[in-house]
């Protein structure tokens, strides 16, 4: 069976290409079971989520 | 004729007003890719002359803050592979293991409980929030160089890792190892200067 460690890697390969089917089973399979790792993932979406932020600040207009 | 000229001129103007608008956030920018002043300073000096000096190729198709970000991105990559070229940048083949990485973890994989991930609260707040910010920069800096590197222009910059292969000549493997690592780095130093540190 999948360990936290492991499935941090594959969260963190999902931002980088789609994984493979066994993969996503056996991610999705781990993270229905283990609270700490679903917010290791949300934590990780976030820190995406905030390089786009810094993107779209850097294009923003003032006026 | 005149009219027009004196329109031109009146534009132009005002986009040199936006230049010295934009510096602080093309510095903060530059900073974060390439951890050093100095050398910060000189890409948005660059970046700001190449703006003024190209201004009649501005076509107004995109905003002009893109444009100028743009060349500064540009600049940036531009003094990575300088960089990578002079070999002024430490190895990235190293596959060794992290010991900040292996730390969060027990031998069989779960998590210690020192480093269990916590609730961090609605992303969106998060990203509002001046404080989370500091965290991230802080903890930003306190990224190994070649950790730092690879994140930044992942994230930051939002290149495919197969353009950062390209200019930091790495395999993608590697590049998705470093990624892993810089990810579970951050999330523990933000979750530490941000829950556990003085909250505000």
């Amino acid at each position: 069976m999948m360990m936290c460690k492991e499935a941090t890697r594959l969260m963190s390969l999902r931002l980088e290409q789609p994984l493979t089917p066994r993969e996503k089973l056996s991610l999705r399979f781990h993270l229905a079971m283990c609270g700490a790792c679903r917010e290791c993932d949300k934590q990780f979406t976030l820190l995406h989520r905030a390089g786009e932020k810094v993107r779209s600040d850097m294009e923003k207009s003032d006026q | 004729m005149t009219t027009e000229a004196h329109t031109i001129t009146d534009d132009h103007l005002s986009r040199m007003e936006r230049l010295s608008s934009i510096r602080p956030r093309l510095l903060s920018f530059a900073r974060m890719h390439l951890r050093d002043n100095a050398m910060a300073e000189d890409a948005v000096q660059e970046a700001l002359m190449a703006a003024i000096e190209k201004d009649a190729t501005f076509a107004g198709r995109s905003g002009y803050e893109t444009w100028v970000f743009g060349i500064l991105k540009y600049k940036i990559l531009d003094i990575m592979r300088h960089q990578k070229r002079q070999g002024r940048l430490q190895p990235l083949e190293d596959e060794s293991d992290d010991d900040a990485v292996d730390r969060q973890f027990q031998l069989n994989g779960r998590w210690n409980d020192a480093s269990r991930p916590d609730r961090w609260g609605n992303p969106d707040t998060l990203l509002d929030n001046q404080h989370f910010w500091k965290v991230f920069d802080a903890c930003m800096v306190a990224l190994p160089d070649k950790i730092a590197r690879v994140f930044s222009m992942r994230e930051l910059m939002g290149l495919s890792t197969d353009e950062i292969c390209e200019i930091l000549e790495i395999k993608e493997n590697n590049c998705w190892v470093i990624l892993h690592r810089a990810r579970l780095r951050l999330r523990q130093c933000i979750e530490e200067g941000w829950l556990k540190g003085d909250s505000r």
